[in-house]
């Protein structure tokens, strides 16, 4: 096949901008989340300066409420989420044996509507007043009657638009795991952790449309003055509630699950076994993303929704310790009998375990109702959720960042700084969230500015400060150890660990940007390991060498994000834009950013795009190049 | 594996350990781990039943974690390839059953509270029934059965059941008195709430807020003051008498101008703020300044002091109150009104 046409190539800032590029995108994913997980982060540390004493005044009452509003709605939606996507973008093509994923233009359209929603949320600080309604943004304190300043409309315009991204990119990796696993790989065959982002990816799909929704009748309660929310205009408050918690709920098993993968990809790996009881980890998972759809109502015990909504939903919540229970077990299995190495994605992971555990019993604690009267709303909930979600969720991310570092980057990450990180963040870890159990059940309440000396909290808050302090030194010491490592060779070699049974692991790293030469095929579960233990050096291919289709990059989903964000701006001040002659100044600016946006998808849907091929001669040049 | 009696003795002193540090932590007046009336000792049992069996399955997890990790670390120089081991269908099936039975354990205990704790007690005439109204940033007691109306201090009988109807009259907020009771939400409008409690022994109770509701969330404590029913008799009656205005008259037409517009003194005045009659007597101002004579922490004051902080500055103490900046006094009219105000005592007890 020849071709005629110049294939267009950018590099540098507009490389990065045009990418369709899985891997260059999962580097993005990276970089704005870290970078928000650090804004989080400090987030966090002003929030436990502020209670490090009782009637404190570091903060005043406002800004204290934006900082807890804003640290959730970061940490979740612009930190964690984020990271994720990193790691699914880097790793769940390669694992499956395929070039990209299966929309590598919607992948990055993603990407950039995730970073200008993450940054139109983030400019409410320097505009009047952050959001601070807490990350659940319950109605009326919500609604413009007692939240008359722009902070809730950052909220819901921010994350709507944040939140096309998600669902974008849980849409494509459905459709790449169905469609471009390389031959050989049944589903049963495929490895836990793209089996793990497979679930997430039909959780985003199914609850990430409840977000919208919730948001879109709040914008229409605040900007258009609609009463979804609104009792004298027959709406109800509760609903709010109902539809936020929809989604909520399985939010937390889209964080969870991909964690889960994580655990069983470095426990394997670094044991030098194969994940014990596959098929039962396959269906707990499963089960745990259905579950995660029935459970939303424990949010709301106390909201008042009568015993038998109140029981139903205390033995639903129960009933997902089981499948829970069974993941862990078989993990512990893994290793049993093993050859364990304690490199530092191991710690991270071995440290997730007892963790864990930890935040799942007392997240079984919370499912008794009447039990939870006492819990809700109270530091106990706020001790629940940080274990779950940062000893579950981040201390995954730190495992599967130091597994995968070498194969996204082509260096691996210094192993000392790496068990120092580890051990300062565990340890600041457990102080700060565990004696917070003791302080709900004491009697302090959540999300509050400050509270009274002599009331038997003062120590345990000074407690948690410091070990807020020692997570924020384990976080500075990742950073300086992902800067210093962006300074070594990159000669990591195809399979760095020598221990790597999954595909992703048969090619160099960091990966050419074709990822493989020629399609693998695959003739069991931990393809590259069945491969090593028949003799073989690699994978046999499916296919003869020849041509590779790729992609072509493209600026439009960079420009579509841009018009989403102008348009935001537009919605939210029409209020208080005035006129320009007959047409309100807010409405027409919204209409121009929505005008950019859709002359963009006018422009990709006309434009014939068939993307371009790496010559045979150029394959070997392409291997080794980020 | 740890065989039935080692485990026993590892897991009888941790759970009397646990026991102990649950047993009476925090202040009686404040902890849930301290229940001091029927419906929190109730909570704190299921409390109690949960923390152990999660207890045995976290130190089952950790004792095999621990187990794991030490012995089968890789030793230096071993390269061998441990045998691959597909799974076990026999521990499959124990780590689902055993799980499963543990949650019945804790699931049936939970099912019955849930229903008992549901109880209406509204049209029980031997309840006495309170309206709790949740404002920004203050409480409100409705007693219908009595047509009286106070704020930030419910004063009941001992041992009598309290029915509690909660709304809010703003935002969400939630009604909770850690050593009586769980929690229940107060919503606005329609969506109104009931839940039921009671206070056998005497004492003062801390109440908080426990929905955000806005910059002063942390502020917005309330007290529950359970008294012998002789005392609450005397205190019903109390409460209901006529309240003269001050003696002074420029005092008192300051009072009247500018306080009873919002705020309600036996029969005189409006009714949308906290009422004050009997002020004086209550165990804070504004819920969180604390009436002592013999003060320890920056929020505690004897009655006139902290009525004067309050008047004087109301946004300093509580940010975001609706009372911040709706009037201007003089010094003469604050000394005077605040003077007032700690002289509004009820006798009752």
């Amino acid at each position: 096949m020849s071709h005629t046409h110049t294939v267009k190539r950018y590099s540098g800032l507009m490389d990065w901008l045009t990418t369709v590029d899985h891997k260059k995108i999962g580097i993005l994913y990276l970089l704005a989340g870290g970078f928000f997980f650090l804004v989080g982060g400090l987030e966090a540390l002003l929030i436990r300066v502020q209670l490090w004493k009782p009637l404190n005044d570091f903060v005043g009452a406002d800004t204290y409420n934006e900082l807890i509003t804003m640290h959730g709605t970061t940490m979740i939606f612009l930190a964690a989420m984020p990271l994720l996507f990193a790691l699914m973008n880097a790793v769940i093509p390669l694992q499956i044996g395929a070039r990209d994923v299966a929309f590598p233009f919607l992948n990055s359209l993603g990407f950039w509507t995730f970073f200008f929603g993450g940054v139109l949320l983030n400019i409410s600080w320097f505009t009047g007043g952050a959001p601070d309604a807490g990350w659940t943004s319950y109605v009326p304190l919500a609604g413009t009657t007692y939240s008359a300043n722009h902070g809730v409309d950052y909220y819901v315009l921010g994350l709507q638009i944040a939140g096309i991204g998600t669902l974008i990119g849980g849409i494509n990796f459905l459709a790449t795991i169905i469609n471009m696993r390389a031959p050989g790989m049944t589903f049963m065959r495929m490895p836990m952790f793209t089996w793990a982002i497979f679930i997430t990816s039909a959780l985003i799909l199914f609850a990430f449309p409840a977000l919208t929704v919730g948001l879109v009748a709040l914008m229409f309660d605040r900007i258009f003055s609609a009463n979804f929310f609104n009792p004298s205009g027959g709406g109800n408050m509760v609903l709010w509630e109902h539809i936020f918690w929809i989604f909520g709920h399985p939010e937390v098993y889209i964080l969870i699950l991909p964690a889960f993968g994580i655990i069983s990809e470095v426990i394997s790996t670094f044991s030098r076994k194969r994940l014990f009881g596959y098929s039962s980890m396959v269906f707990a998972t499963m089960l745990i993303g259905f579950l995660g759809f029935m459970v939303w109502a424990h949010h709301m015990f106390t909201t008042g929704l009568g015993p038998i909504a109140n029981a139903l939903f205390s033995i639903a919540t129960m009933l997902i310790a089981v499948p829970t229970g069974i993941k862990i077990f078989n993990w512990i299995f893994t290793m049993w009998g093993g050859s364990i190495k304690f490199t530092s994605a191991n710690l991270f992971a071995v440290g997730f375990i007892p963790t864990f555990v930890m935040g799942g019993v007392t997240g079984v604690m919370l499912a008794a109702a009447p039990a939870d009267f006492q819990y809700h709303d109270s530091y106990f909930v706020v001790a629940h959720f940080h274990y779950v979600i940062v000893g579950g969720l981040v201390f995954g991310i730190f495992a599967g960042l130091h597994y995968w570092w070498p194969k996204m980057f082509g260096r691996i990450l210094n192993e000392t700084l790496g068990k120092w990180t580890f051990w300062t963040f565990f340890i600041g870890f457990h102080m700060t969230f565990f004696v917070q159990h003791f302080l709900g059940l004491m009697g302090m309440p959540r999300r509050i500015w400050t509270y009274l000396d002599g009331l038997g909290f003062n120590e345990m808050n000074l407690i948690s400060t410091i070990g807020a302090v020692l997570m924020g030194v384990g976080t500075i010491l990742f950073l300086l150890n992902a800067i210093s490592a962006s300074f070594k060779p990159k000669n990591a070699g195809n399979d760095p660990w020598e221990d790597g049974r999954t595909l992703e692991w048969t090619i160099p790293s960091p990966a050419p940007e074709y990822n493989f030469k020629q399609t693998p095929l695959v003739r069991g579960y931990d393809a590259f390991w069945k491969e090593k233990m028949d003799g073989h050096k690699g994978m046999t291919p499916a296919e003869p060498i020849g041509p590779i289709h790729m992609p072509s990059p493209s600026i439009l989903p960079f420009f579509m994000s841009i018009g989403l964000f102008i348009a935001g701006f537009g919605f939210m001040y029409a209020r208080n834009w005035g006129h320009i002659g007959p047409l309100n100044t807010g409405y027409t600016v919204a209409v121009i950013g929505l005008l950019i946006t859709l002359g963009c998808m006018a422009l990709r849907s006309i434009k014939d795009d068939h993307g371009f091929h790496i010559e045979v001669h150029e394959l070997d040049d392409k291997g080794g190049k980020a | 594996m740890m065989n039935r009696w080692q485990l026993g003795k590892r897991l009888a002193p941790l759970m009397a350990m646990m026991m102990l540090v649950l047993a009476a932590c925090g202040r009686e007046d404040l902890s849930a781990l301290n229940p001091q009336g029927p419906v929190a000792e109730e909570q704190f049992g299921l409390m109690k039943l949960a923390i152990t069996i999660m207890s045995l399955v976290v130190i089952i997890v950790f004792a095999l974690t621990f187990y794991v990790i030490i012995r089968y670390r890789r030793r230096k120089g071993d390269n061998k390839v441990p045998k691959q081991v597909e799974g076990n269908h026999k521990l499959e099936i124990i780590w689902t059953v055993i799980p499963i039975i543990l949650l019945v354990i804790l699931g049936v205990p939970t099912v019955q509270s849930v229903f008992n704790l549901s109880k209406d007690y509204s049209n029980d005439p031997d309840a006495v029934q309170v309206i709790v109204t949740s404002h920004q940033y203050w409480w409100e007691f409705e007693y219908p059965q009595y047509g009286i109306k106070t704020a930030q201090e419910m004063i009941i009988p001992a041992g009598k059941t309290i029915s509690i109807s909660t709304k809010s009259a703003d935002v969400k907020h939630s009604f909770w008195i850690p050593a009586l009771a769980g929690k229940i939400d107060s919503n606005a409008a329609s969506n109104e709430n009931k839940m039921y409690f009671s206070a056998p022994k005497t004492g003062v109770y801390l109440g908080k807020c426990a929905e955000l509701c806005g910059p002063s969330h942390g502020l917005m404590d309330f007290k529950v003051k359970s008294v012998d029913s002789a005392s609450f008799d005397r205190w019903v009656a109390a409460i209901q008498e006529p309240v003269a205005l001050p003696s002074d008259p420029a005092v008192a037409a300051a009072f009247e101008s500018k306080c009873l517009s919002c705020h309600a003194v036996g029969d005189k005045g409006g009714p949308a703020f906290p009422n004050l009659t009997g002020i004086g007597s209550r165990a804070s101002v504004g819920g969180i300044l604390v009436n002592t004579d013999d003060p320890e922490y920056s929020n505690e004051g004897s009655v006139y002091d902290n009525l004067y902080r309050w008047i004087k500055d109301p946004e300093a103490v509580k940010p975001g109150n609706l009372m911040s900046d709706a009037y201007d006094l003089t010094e003469q009219e604050l000394q005077g009104i605040s003077q007032y105000l700690s002289e509004l005592t009820l006798e009752y007890e």
